[in-house]
């Protein structure tokens, strides 16, 4: 009973969310903020990540292609598969729902326990709205951006460390890549990452907006926004796959 | 002026406010009064709708709050300031940015404008040069008087306070009373202020309601309520040494 109330908050929540901004102006200039603050201090960590997974990708499809039948260029192909269709929309979201998922579930549950949220309310501003929407534009718009960074340096980091390792050359690498290529992929890349983009910055500020208590409580709802977050990002992850990929 | 009828609020089985009915005039400090834990902040916030209320009214001159839709009550709420508690200042935001909000949001004034009244209201609580600062370089008392600046900056009709002298310092609180009193007397506000502190009480109270259990048990001003028989209110007002000692010498 209680998962059917909460869902049915949520969505009563969200109503409030996709009201009209009370100013326009400062609707766009949060949307700037939030792009700076969830999305452009994400790059580093994102660059990061994927370098190294893109890597590890490499050898891993290398260490089971180990059969002088198959050609070498397939270890190319394989990683760039992996990582447009899975690894960069995917992982690079479930990494990302734990970074931005616990900054906005606690941003916004620390406005709300020191009573912020109560406050704009009394200037007759629609906090949620004030305080979400911007948010969910943001990484709707910033999140795409971080998943083709993440895609680009990923096959560069597997072309860099195969090509270092002696596993995969320069050029059976490269030819693998532009191989068969889809470019359907990169739409349902994007599609994907559209919708957990959405979940990201939805979930996490849901139970950061009715957090409850003091400074353990926000940690709570932080805790449970990053988590139930990363479970509806996998579980919507099979359904668009099932929907568009079969 | 504003007035509560017949007020119900409770969470879950508990019964917070229970039938409680009271006028706030115009241009005066309203102070509800009571023991923690009475019902005195859940009294304030369903007045302001932050609460929803089992059943009753509350009318900001004559006009029906508790009936009024979400677009009507951000009119009234345009009307009203509030000091809560701890504060509530945007922490992320410089002091100017705090107070501009408002302005920001639902005035049509110019960036000059906007920060003319902004240091208008800085100055009548008596703060210089904290602009740029953030609400975690300002002291209590700063922040509380940070508060009351953003409060007033829409020039509101109607001013609630939520216990705004709690965790200052005797001196400090006295500050903050005298600036309620010369902000509601010079804009003819209706304060609405809850406290446990007798000395604003003492200080402040034009119009003082005592509430027990969410239940007005009393009702009068600062110079009835030292001679009240009220034996809830008389445990309430003498139960600090200081004001025991007075009343032993006044009588």
């Amino acid at each position: 009973m209680n998962i059917f109330s909460t869902i049915g908050k949520y969505f009563i929540f969200l109503k409030k969310v996709f009201s009209k901004p009370d100013n326009f102006s400062v609707f766009y200039k949060n949307i700037i903020q939030e792009i700076y603050n969830l999305g452009v201090t994400s790059i580093g960590f994102v660059a990061f990540v994927s370098l190294f997974v893109g890597a590890v990708v490499t050898l891993q499809i290398a260490y089971n292609l180990e059969n002088p039948l198959l050609p070498t260029y397939l270890i190319g192909l394989a990683t760039r598969d992996s990582i447009i269709l899975e690894f960069a929309p995917t992982m690079i979201s479930l990494i990302l729902a734990g970074k931005m998922g616990s900054n906005i579930a606690s941003t916004i549950g620390t406005m709300r326990v020191t009573e912020q949220i109560d406050a704009l309310e009394m200037m007759g501003i629609n906090s949620s709205s004030y305080l979400v929407l911007p948010k969910i534009i943001a990484l709707i718009f910033i999140n795409p951006v971080l998943i083709v960074f993440s895609m680009f340096l990923a096959i560069l980091g597997g072309w860099f460390f195969g090509d270092l390792s002696g596993l995969c050359s320069t050029a059976d690498f490269l030819d693998g890549v532009q191989y068969y290529f889809i470019p359907f992929n990169i739409y349902y890349a994007f599609i994907k990452t559209v919708v957990f983009a959405f979940i990201i910055a939805t979930l996490p500020a849901y139970y950061g907006y009715f957090t409850k208590g003091g400074a353990l409580e926000v940690g709570v709802s932080s805790t449970k926004g990053v988590v139930n977050a990363s479970i509806l990002i996998i579980i919507s992850n099979y359904l668009i796959t099932q929907l568009l990929l079969n | 002026m504003i007035e509560i009828k017949e007020l119900y609020k409770s969470f879950g089985d508990k019964l917070v406010l229970d039938n409680l009915s009271a006028n706030f005039s115009e241009g005066k400090i309203n102070l509800i009064i009571g023991r923690s834990g009475s019902g005195k902040t859940v009294a304030i916030k369903s007045m302001l709708g932050l609460h929803d209320i089992d059943s009753g009214g509350i009318f900001f001159d004559e006009r029906n709050f508790s009936i009024m839709n979400d677009v009507e009550r951000k009119k009234i709420r345009k009307e009203i300031g509030m000091v809560f508690q701890g504060g509530a200042l945007f922490d992320s935001m410089t002091i100017e940015d705090n107070l501009s909000v408002p302005l920001i949001m639902f005035s049509r004034k110019s960036k000059n404008e906007i920060r003319d009244r902004v240091n208008f209201c800085l100055d009548r609580v008596n703060l210089v040069n904290v602009n740029k600062l953030f609400p975690s370089d300002l002291s209590g008392g700063m922040q509380k008087r940070v508060a009351i600046a953003r409060a007033i900056v829409l020039n509101p009709k109607y001013l609630f306070c939520d216990e705004p002298n709690s965790g200052l310092d005797p001196y400090t609180a006295t500050v903050i009373d005298e600036l309620l009193k010369e902000i509601t007397y010079e804009y003819n506000i209706t304060t609405v202020i809850n406290t446990h502190d007798m000395n604003s009480v003492m200080q402040i109270g034009d119009h003082i309601i005592f509430i027990k259990e969410g239940k007005k048990i009393w009702e009068g001003n600062k110079e009835q309520i030292m001679d009240t028989d009220n034996k809830d209110l008389n445990d309430f007002v003498f139960s600090s040494e200081l004001f025991k000692r007075l009343k032993k010498n006044t009588n």
